[in-house]
């Protein structure tokens, strides 16, 4: 059993760091643990449990800002920006469903840490987009903050968006401060029937491409289109694009958008309701969630690369597959619970980078999580690490090896 | 004025032999090593300050940039890059016994890739070049900086650069998907690429407003938009700022984020007028200018939207653009602001702090008080919708004292943004302008992280030093850690 630290309060958190760096203790930061499965396996001396770092400290909806404490629950945050009809409008994931654990656990911390987005990460960008302000505690126990709570901000290095996506590596981040959005008032979804992956990518670049303002492309192979409630087991491939706005946009795009793929084969649509339980489907990985042994990985890549990539794994392992992010992002089931890291690896030759997502501890201890990095990145990267944590005290080892 | 470094007089002893080990690496007219010749290089935007560099070299390629950053880190010789030189804090002011780097001929866009909406380019190339490249496809890069037809991409990346749309469509930062550059060792790396997620740490978001001190970018890929179908703006005036601010609030309240929205005060306005006679109304006090785009359908309905929250905050005049020409007049005593203010002051100075909105009736009415007690007028624009604003401070500099004057109001300006929570520049940058502002907003544990960062690229201190930073330190007392063989007050970890 690991010790656990509970701060209070940043100056608690100050102490512990301070206290673990003097005394060259590692430290595990959890939040509300929903993604401890994610990344390398760390070994640490202690816990840090910051669960209590909790609370929404400003919110000023006309100023298009929030503030929050860095374990606030996601759902809470998302509740207080219902209330006023907005929304983080980059649409974290939520990885409960896919690591089979419950909904809705995840923190505000956890979700920049891991820099999460969703299937709006094409319009809007993701978790570090929306970064406007950090305090936070380095490796050296000291707390810092960077950034502020206005949008435009070119005052120092940009470490609010640095440390999003950081795993918790440089630092603990214990107050959050972000831009939110108005929620669209309307939306819808096309679909395309039956195309085959790379008919699918030509038609998700013509969507994207045109004045249609698509807010989120996904194609899905047969399988795992049948395995999507929304589609009401189609039979055959589909393609899904989002449209959100003002009802009268959102009605002229979809006749609009309609028109340009016709050429591409049989259409069809999901009402509001319907779209928005389909998007956090395609958002949370649904279609891979429910044979939970599997291992998952994730590609991120060039759009137009992704069909051949996605064929090469598919050939060399049958891994099963699907695409977001017009193309950008691909989600692949691996047959069974091996990594098949080489694999994945050798057919994705550099063209993006690969995480793997969900496998058995002794996978993730075997495998590289991460894209490993050519030499020049993989020295920097350490030198960063080590500017901000020198003796690396928070979450080593969690990116990648340390030594 | 703000001091900087001392130049380093045993580099300066070097000098001849630095010029020709440059010549060795850039040939023909690539090194430019005579005063005359040198006097472009100067300064930038903020002309106040100028310095001769020691010797300017202009690279072609990514390798000569490689070797010059090679040679000058073995050689211990500092290093100011620049692109167009269009930094109106000073960023590409250059250092008596430094290397200026001047990117200019990297000059071409190097590929256009619409299946994947991405344009790759060399940092030489102006802001507007790049939407000049696909505009006939119909897309557009959507950070538009006022000196769009100067300003390089590589200076955007340098300073993340902002620009009236970026409300709706996001900074550089935002729009940048990869770049390639040149570490001061030599070393050339890549970050990003056409993909969206960082591979590890996010590299980009260091670098895209790190003011030319991690790194010299020699290639940058960002995302193109294609252009919406229709965009119509409104002309709103005001009888109050504080009507205006209140407009803007109940704008972006109701769910609504405009294209652009910009707001004028009355100096302003009537500078604008006189200068390009946009039709502007002469006896408000605020203008607003807002800008819906997007399907017709979806603009003329927020036209209406926005009308009727106009009216509801008090406006006194409202006009809501019916061509394009229309349009493009009303932005273009918004455009003109600065050259309007120019022509009726000998000088103008200008600020870029950013501050919370709601803030603005008292940030304006404080700034009336220090008008006056400076005895110097000052004229505001304001990218309303976020919150950064341009005062410009009218002075003469013939006038003895009067720049000192100026500068000083400045600085109380900007420290008044930091005050009321906001920051000490929205999109100029820190520079050398700000540098010794930076304490009213960061204390000093702050800006030594920031410091530790920059040595993680740059352990010499030789790229652009002088800027952002006020203090310079060695990175390895920045590195050094206060901690005793583990004997410190708490040998054990707290349980709390």
């Amino acid at each position: 059993m690991q010790d656990a630290i509970k701060p209070r309060d940043v100056n608690d958190v100050a102490e512990a760091v301070a206290s673990a760096a003097a005394g060259e203790k590692r430290l595990e930061l959890i939040g509300r643990g929903s993604k401890r499965e994610l990344g390398r396996a760390v070994q640490t001396d202690a816990t840090l449990d910051l669960s209590a770092l909790s609370g929404i400290t400003l919110y000023e909806p006309e100023e298009l800002v929030l503030s929050a404490r860095a374990a606030t629950p996601i759902s809470e945050i998302e509740k207080a920006l219902e209330e006023r009809k907005q929304e983080l409008a980059f649409e974290p994931m939520d990885y409960g469903p896919l690591l089979n654990k419950a909904r809705g656990e995840g923190t505000i911390g956890g979700a920049i840490a891991a820099g999460l987005s969703g299937p709006r990460r094409i319009k809007v960008g993701s978790a570090r987009d929306f970064m406007l302000g950090v305090s936070a505690v380095s490796g050296r126990g000291e707390i810092f903050k960077a950034g502020g709570r206005v949008v435009k901000n070119v005052t120092g290095y940009d470490l609010p968006r640095l440390l999003a996506g950081s795993w918790g590596t440089l630092a603990v981040m214990t107050d959050i401060t972000l831009k939110v959005l108005p929620r669209a008032e309307d939306c819808a979804t096309v679909l395309l029937f039956g195309a085959s992956d790379s008919h699918a990518n030509e038609a998700m670049s013509a969507a994207m491409g045109s004045s249609c303002e698509v807010s989120a492309a996904a194609h899905l192979p047969q399988w795992p289109a049948d395995n999507v409630a929304e589609l009401d087991a189609p039979g055959k491939s589909v393609t899904a694009l989002r449209l959100e706005g003002v009802p009268q946009s959102v009605a002229y795009r979809k006749t609009k958008l309609q028109e340009l793929l016709r050429p591409f084969g049989a259409l069809g649509s999901l009402d509001a309701t319907k779209s928005r339980a389909f998007w956090k489907s395609i958002r949370d990985v649904a279609p891979f969630a429910d044979r939970t042994e599997r291992t998952v990985w994730k590609i991120s890549t060039t759009p137009s690369l992704a069909p051949g990539i996605a064929a090469g794994i598919n050939a060399a392992t049958g891994a099963h597959y699907y695409y977001d992010w017009a193309g950008g992002l691909l989600w692949l089931e691996m047959p069974g619970d091996k990594p098949e890291e080489n694999a994945v690896r050798t057919t994705l030759a550099g063209r993006g980078h690969a995480t793997l997502i969900r496998a058995s501890a002794a996978a993730r201890a075997s495998a590289e999580v991460f894209e490993p990095l050519d030499p020049v990145r993989a020295a920097i990267s350490q030198r960063l690490k080590s500017s901000f944590d020198p003796k690396g005290v928070l979450n080593p080892g969690r990116i990648y090896a340390e030594g | 004025m703000v001091a900087m470094p001392a130049p380093d007089t045993s580099v300066l002893s070097r000098r001849e032999a630095i010029v020709s080990a440059l010549r060795e690496i850039v040939p023909g007219e690539g090194v430019i090593a005579n005063d005359v010749a040198m006097r472009p290089y100067e300064s930038d935007g903020l002309t106040a300050y100028r310095q001769l560099p020691m010797v300017v070299v202009l690279p072609e390629t990514t390798e000569q940039v490689s070797k010059i950053l090679s040679y000058c880190y073995e050689n211990s010789i500092k290093v100011v890059p620049r692109g167009a030189g269009t930094s109106l804090s000073g960023g590409a002011l250059p250092l008596a016994d430094g290397v200026l780097l001047g990117m200019g001929k990297f000059n071409k866009v190097l590929e256009i890739d619409y299946p994947n909406r991405a344009v790759v380019a060399q940092p030489g190339v102006t802001n507007l070049g790049i939407t000049k490249a696909v505009e006939g496809s119909g897309f557009y890069y959507a950070p538009d900086p006022s000196s769009q037809i100067a300003c390089t991409i590589g200076g955007n990346v340098a300073e993340n650069s902002g620009g009236v749309h970026c409300l709706k469509y996001g900074l550089t930062t935002n729009n940048v998907l990869g770049v390639e550059m040149v570490l001061m060792t030599g070393e050339i790396v890549r970050f990003g690429g056409k993909h969206l997620d960082a591979e590890g740490y996010d590299f980009l978001s260091l670098i895209i407003g790190s003011e030319g001190l991690l790194g010299v970018v020699t290639e940058v890929t960002v995302r193109i938009l294609k252009k919406p179908e229709t965009a119509r703006a409104l002309l709103v005036g005001f009888p109050t700022s504080e009507a205006a601010g209140d407009c803007v609030a109940k704008i972006i309240g109701a769910g609504i984020i405009p294209g652009g929205m910009e707001m004028m005060d009355k100096p302003a306005i009537h500078a604008a007028e006189a200068f390009v006679h946009a039709g502007y109304p002469l006896d408000v006090e605020a203008l607003l200018i807002v800008e819906l785009d997007g399907p017709e359908a979806e603009c003329n309905h927020l036209i209406e939207s926005v009308s009727a929250i106009a009216k509801g905050c008090g406006a006194v005049t409202l006009r809501a653009s019916t061509s394009e020409e229309e349009r493009l007049k009303f932005w273009a005593g918004r455009k003109a602001a600065f050259p309007a203010v120019g022509r009726i002051s000998p000088d103008y100075y200008c600020m870029d702090g950013t501050i919370p909105r709601a803030k603005l009736p008292l940030v304006l009415s404080r700034m009336r008080e220090l008008s006056e007690k400076y005895g110097l007028l000052v004229a505001n624009v304001f990218h309303a919708g976020d919150g950064n604003l341009h005062p410009l401070i009218l002075y003469d500099a013939n006038k003895e004292g009067e720049l000192e004057r100026a500068e000083n109001f400045g600085s109380d300006i900007l420290r008044l943004c930091v005050e009321v929570g906001g920051v000490l520049t929205g999109e100029h940058g820190v520079g050398v302008e700000k540098r010794d502002l930076m304490p009213s907003m960061f204390n000093k544990t702050d800006l030594d992280q920031q410091l530790r960062v920059k040595c993680a690229f740059d352990d010499k201190g030789l790229l652009n030093p002088g800027k952002v930073f006020p203090e310079l330190h060695r990175c390895a007392e920045m590195g050094r850690m206060h901690v005793h063989g583990g004997k410190t007050a708490f040998p054990d970890l707290p349980r709390f």
